[in-house]
């Protein structure tokens, strides 16, 4: 239930910053499309823990600007390697564990890894994601598992 | 004199992003194989388009255009990862063949 509220809070607050309609008329049809979209997602059983992570938003502060900043490292190392007239360029694969418990949580270290340049997740299996890295020190990288350690404190221990 | 220093951060932005824009371009005619191709697809993804976006979001002030930008980019960086995880996953399961450096090298 907090998820189905939470769920219309965003429709409903989204639909009011997209449309920029005020007049009380198309208000209330943007109430009824929010409550429709909202029934829809209840029905489907995708308004939970995993469709709608409300209990991660606190965590996000910290989370997403660590990311925001891994991403802007890694744009200028991948940057440097296309502009080197030699393209020196390592392709590997390699297998990470995740160390994650739930799904969502291997979603999100699976998405954070394709976010970094330099990095693409193509295959999760089991604990295991398969990534394609551009580079050696890429790949040696997250082999280490800092940002593995990162999620799991994102996402807690479930 | 405030608002000439925003439009000067803006127009720093707006040509940096350009120019990861432009790498993320030369990337994808460099690079050898589809699966190294992704990363200078990331490079346009997230610095180039993220750079592009807030120095338009200086632009704009504080304003609905401005949320709608914010949304563009938070929905940007949410869907271009699941997307090139969809490619990467087809191409390799239509055994397409990552090119790998050998070993040792």
């Amino acid at each position: 239930m907090p998820h189905a509220i939470s769920l219309a809070f965003i429709c409903f607050a989204l639909w009011l910053l997209l449309s920029g309609h005020y007049v009380p008329l198309m208000l209330v049809l943007g109430l009824l499309a929010t409550l429709f979209v909202v029934a829809i997602a209840v029905r489907m059983e995708i308004s939970n823990r995993e469709g709608q992570p409300i209990h991660l938003l606190p965590m996000v502060l910290s989370y997403w600007p660590w990311l925001l900043w891994e991403i802007v490292k890694a744009n200028f190392v991948v940057a440097r390697c296309i502009l080197t007239p030699a393209l020196p360029i390592k392709p590997t694969l390699i297998k990470v564990k995740a160390s994650q418990k739930s799904r969502l949580g291997k979603v999100v270290y699976a998405n954070s890894i394709t976010l970094t340049p330099g990095t693409v997740s193509i295959d999760i299996k089991g604990n295991e994601i398969e990534v394609h890295a551009l580079t050696r020190t890429a790949a040696q990288d997250l082999k280490r598992g800092h940002m593995d350690r990162r999620v799991t404190k994102f996402v807690g221990s479930n | 004199m405030t608002m000439a220093a925003i439009d000067v951060l803006s127009w720093i932005c707006l040509v940096t992003g350009g120019f990861f824009g432009i790498v993320g371009g030369i990337g994808l005619l460099r690079l050898p194989d589809l699966f190294s191709r992704f990363h200078a697809a990331g490079v346009t993804d997230t610095l180039g388009a993220g750079l592009i976006l807030i120095g338009l979001m200086l632009q704009a002030g504080w304003s609905l255009i401005t949320i709608k930008l914010v949304l563009i980019l938070g929905f940007g960086l949410f869907t271009s990862p699941t997307a090139t995880h969809a490619l990467a996953k087809a191409a390799l399961h239509g055994k397409v063949k990552p090119r790998l450096s050998r070993k040792g090298t």
